[in-house]
C-alpha cells in the first residue's frame, strides 16, 4: 500500500479522477474528445515517473536492482506471516494432542507467547540477536529497544546487500516471528500440568533473553559463526538446532522437572492419555508444513530465485519423506497406523530438512526427511518408556529431530559448501546444553516458590476450570478420559 | 403397560426405530449411554501403548406399551438390533403402573 501510496500521491489521484469525470459525462453525450484522455496522461505521467525514479534513486548505488530488492522484501513480509501461521498450527497441533479439559489453558499459552515473543524481541531480542557490540565478546551483547529501522540507509540494499535483500523492519518482523517459535515448542511437552503463571514467566525470560542470546552465537556473528577464524562457521540455515532444537531441549528440561501428568504412569506401566481432537491435531500438521515455506524460504533473505526454488522444494520433499517413514515405521513397529505418529512424522522431515534445505540436493532431502521420520518414532517411544512424558513429542520433534538435521548438513552438503563436521557438533553441544542447562535453572527456581506445577486437584479437574475458570466446549459436557 | 429398555449398538437405531414404527408405536425416548457386558470393552492403541476403553457407547431406547404389544416390540428390537456378534445389547421389560398423557390428562392406554 505504501509504494501504490507513494508512486500515486492520494491529491493527484483526486486530481486525476476530477479530470476523467467530464470526460466520463462527455462520453456518455457521445461527444468523445480525442485530445482529452492524452492531456491528463501527459500531465501526470512525469510527475509519477519523477516519483518512482526518485525512489528508485534512494537506493543509491544499488538502484538497478531496486526491482530484485522490492520483490524480495514482499517475500520476506509474505514469509513472516507464514511464520505466524506456524503458532496457529502449534496451537491447534497442541490442542488436539491433549485432553479437552485443558483446551482453554493451551490455547491461552500460545496467545500468551507470540504477543509475548513479538514484544520482548522488539525491546531487547532483535539488538541482542544481532548485538550492535558485545558484553562478553562473541557471547553475550544485550541490546535495547528497537529504533526507526528504516533511518540510515536501512530502506534500501544499504541495509544487507543482496544476501540480505530486505529493510530492517523486514529483517526485523521475520526474525521476531522466529523467536516466539522457540518458546512454543515447550508449551506442548508441559502441557496439561504446568503453573499458568510459572509459564508465563518461563516463556518470557525464554524467548525474550535466552533465545537471543544463543541466537547470536549464530546469526549474530558469535562464536558460532568464528569457528575456525570463520572458515569452519557452524552452518545452521533455518534453524534445526538455533530455534528447534534450542526448543527441544528447553522442553526436555522443563519436563525433567515438571514430571509425567497424573495417570500416565501407573503401577510402572505406561497408560496413554489420548488427545481429545485428532482433525485439530492434522490441521494443526498441515498449518505448520504451510508455515514451514516461509520459515526456510524466508531464510534465503531475499527472492534470490536459485535458492528460493531449491529451497522450498528441499523442505516440502523431506517433510512428505518424514511422513512416509514414519508411516512405514510405526507400521512395521507398532502394527498399527498411527496418525499421531504420521503427524509427527511431517514436522521430523521438516525439522531435519532446516539446516540444510539451501545446500542439498531434493534426493538428499528426501532420505535426510526420511531418516528424521523414522528417529521421530523410535525417540517418541524412548521418552515415553523412560518417564518423560511430552503430550505431543516436541522434544523427540524438535529435539531430537534438530540434531539429526544439523549433523545431516555435513554428511548430505554439496561439494565445496564446506560445512565441518566437528563445528556442526559444536553448535549442537552449545546451543543444546545452554538451553536445557538454564531452562532446568529456571524450572527449579520456579518449582520452589511453587509456581511450576499445578496440585494434583487442579490437575484432575483440568486446567481449564481450575486456571481460568472457562471452559472451551461448555455445551457439550465435559468428559475426562 | 409395560416398560421395554433395549440397549443396543448406535449404528442399530435406525433399523430398530424402523421395525417399531411398523407396529404403530408411537413415539420413543432415546438415550446416548456409555456400558459393557460380556463383551467388556475394547483395545484401542495410542502413540505405541495399548489401552482398555472399558465402557462402550450403546444407546438405551425406552418405550411404554400396551400389555398386548409387548411380546411383537421386543420381538421387532430383537429382530432389528442382531448382528449375531458380542455386544449387541439387552432387552429388559419390566411393569408400569400408570401414565398420563400431560397434555389431555388421558390416562394409562390411551396416554401412550
Amino acid at each position: 500500500m505504501n509504494i501504490l501510496k507513494k508512486v500515486i500521491p492520494g491529491p493527484l489521484l483526486a486530481l486525476l479522477l476530477f479530470c476523467l469525470l467530464p470526460m466520463v459525462s462527455t462520453n456518455l453525450l457521445g461527444q468523445a474528445e480525442a485530445e482529452a484522455p492524452t492531456e491528463t496522461e501527459v500531465a501526470s505521467e512525469p510527475e509519477e515517473k519523477a516519483d518512482y525514479d526518485a525512489m528508485v534513486a534512494g537506493h543509491g548505488e544499488y538502484a538497478f536492482a531496486f526491482d530484485f530488492f522490492v520483490t524480495s522484501m514482499v517475500w520476506t513480509v509474505v514469509a513472516a506471516a507464514l511464520v505466524f501461521i506456524m503458532h496457529l498450527g502449534f496451537a491447534t497441533l497442541e490442542t488436539g494432542l491433549t485432553q479437552s479439559k485443558n483446551t482453554v489453558n493451551i490455547l491461552f499459552k500460545n496467545v500468551f507467547i507470540i504477543s509475548i515473543g513479538l514484544f520482548t524481541y522488539a525491546l531487547v531480542g532483535f539488538n541482542t540477536h544481532y548485538p550492535g557490540s558485545w558484553m562478553i565478546e562473541n557471547i553475550i551483547g544485550i541490546g535495547g529497544p528497537i529504533g526507526d529501522l528504516n533511518a540510515d540507509g536501512a530502506a534500501t540494499f544499504g541495509y544487507g546487500g543482496l544476501g540480505l535483500a530486505m529493510t530492517g523492519y523486514g529483517d526485523f518482523i521475520f526474525q521476531a516471528m522466529f523467536a516466539a517459535t522457540a518458546a512454543t515448542i515447550v508449551s506442548g511437552s508441559v502441557a496439561e500440568r504446568i503453573h499458568l503463571v510459572g509459564f508465563m514467566i518461563f516463556s518470557t525470560i525464554l524467548v525474550g533473553l535466552v533465545y537471543p542470546i544463543v541466537g547470536s552465537w549464530h546469526w549474530g556473528g558469535g562464536l558460532l559463526a568464528n569457528l575456525g577464524g570463520g572458515d569452519k562457521a557452524f552452518k545452521d540455515f533455518a534453524g534445526s538446532t538455533v530455534v528447534h532444537a534450542f526448543g527441544g531441549f528447553a522442553a526436555l528440561a522443563a519436563v525433567m522437572v515438571l514430571g509425567p501428568r497424573k495417570g500416565k504412569y501407573v503401577e510402572g506401566k505406561i497408560k496413554p492419555i489420548p488427545g481429545h481432537n485428532m482433525p485439530l491435531a492434522t490441521i494443526g500438521v498441515f498449518l505448520l508444513f504451510l508455515g514451514w515455506f516461509g520459515f526456510n524460504g524466508g531464510s534465503v533473505l531475499s527472492a534470490e530465485p536459485a535458492a528460493l526454488g531449491l529451497v522450498v522444494t528441499t523442505t516440502a520433499l523431506a517433510a512428505a519423506a518424514g511422513a512416509l517413514a514414519s508411516i512405514l515405521t510405526s507400521y512395521a513397529v507398532l502394527k498399527s497406523p498411527d496418525l499421531s505418529m504420521a503427524l509427527n512424522g511431517v514436522l521430523a522431515g521438516l525439522v531435519g530438512i532446516t539446516a540444510g534445505a539451501d545446500v542439498v540436493s531434493p534426493w538428499s532431502a528426501v532420505i535426510m526427511g526420511a531418516i528424521a521420520g523414522v528417529i521421530v518414532v523410535f525417540s517418541i517411544l524412548f521418552f515415553d518408556r523412560i518417564g518423560i512424558d511430552d503430550p505431543v513429542g516436541a522434544v523427540s520433534v524438535h529435539g531430537i529431530c534438530g540434531i539429526w538435521g544439523t549433523i545431516a548438513v555435513a554428511i548430505f552438503q554439496f561439494k565445496d559448501t564446506g560445512v565441518d563436521f566437528v563445528s556442526q557438533i559444536i553448535g549442537i553441544v552449545a546451543v543444546c546444553v545452554t538451553a536445557f542447562v538454564i531452562s532446568y535453572i529456571l524450572a527449579i527456581v520456579l518449582k520452589a516458590v511453587g509456581l511450576w506445577r499445578v496440585s494434583e486437584e487442579e490437575e484432575q479437574v483440568g486446567l481449564d476450570i481450575s486456571e481460568h475458570g472457562q471452559e472451551a466446549y461448555p455445551d457439550f459436557g465435559r468428559s475426562s478420559h | 403397560m409395560k416398560l421395554i429398555t433395549a440397549i443396543i449398538k448406535p449404528f442399530k437405531l435406525e433399523d430398530v426405530k424402523d421395525s417399531l414404527a411398523d407396529l404403530n408405536i408411537e413415539g420413543m425416548t432415546v438415550t446416548e449411554v456409555k456400558g459393557f457386558g460380556r463383551q467388556k470393552g475394547h483395545t484401542e492403541i495410542y502413540r505405541g501403548s495399548e489401552y482398555t476403553v472399558d465402557f462402550l457407547p450403546k444407546i438405551q431406547v425406552t418405550i411404554v406399551v400396551a400389555d398386548s404389544v409387548v411380546e411383537s416390540a421386543v420381538a421387532a428390537i430383537v429382530k432389528a438390533a442382531k448382528t449375531g456378534k458380542i455386544g449387541d445389547g439387552k432387552v429388559f421389560v419390566s411393569p408400569v403402573e400408570e401414565a398420563i398423557r400431560i397434555r389431555t390428562e388421558e390416562k394409562d392406554d390411551s396416554a401412550i
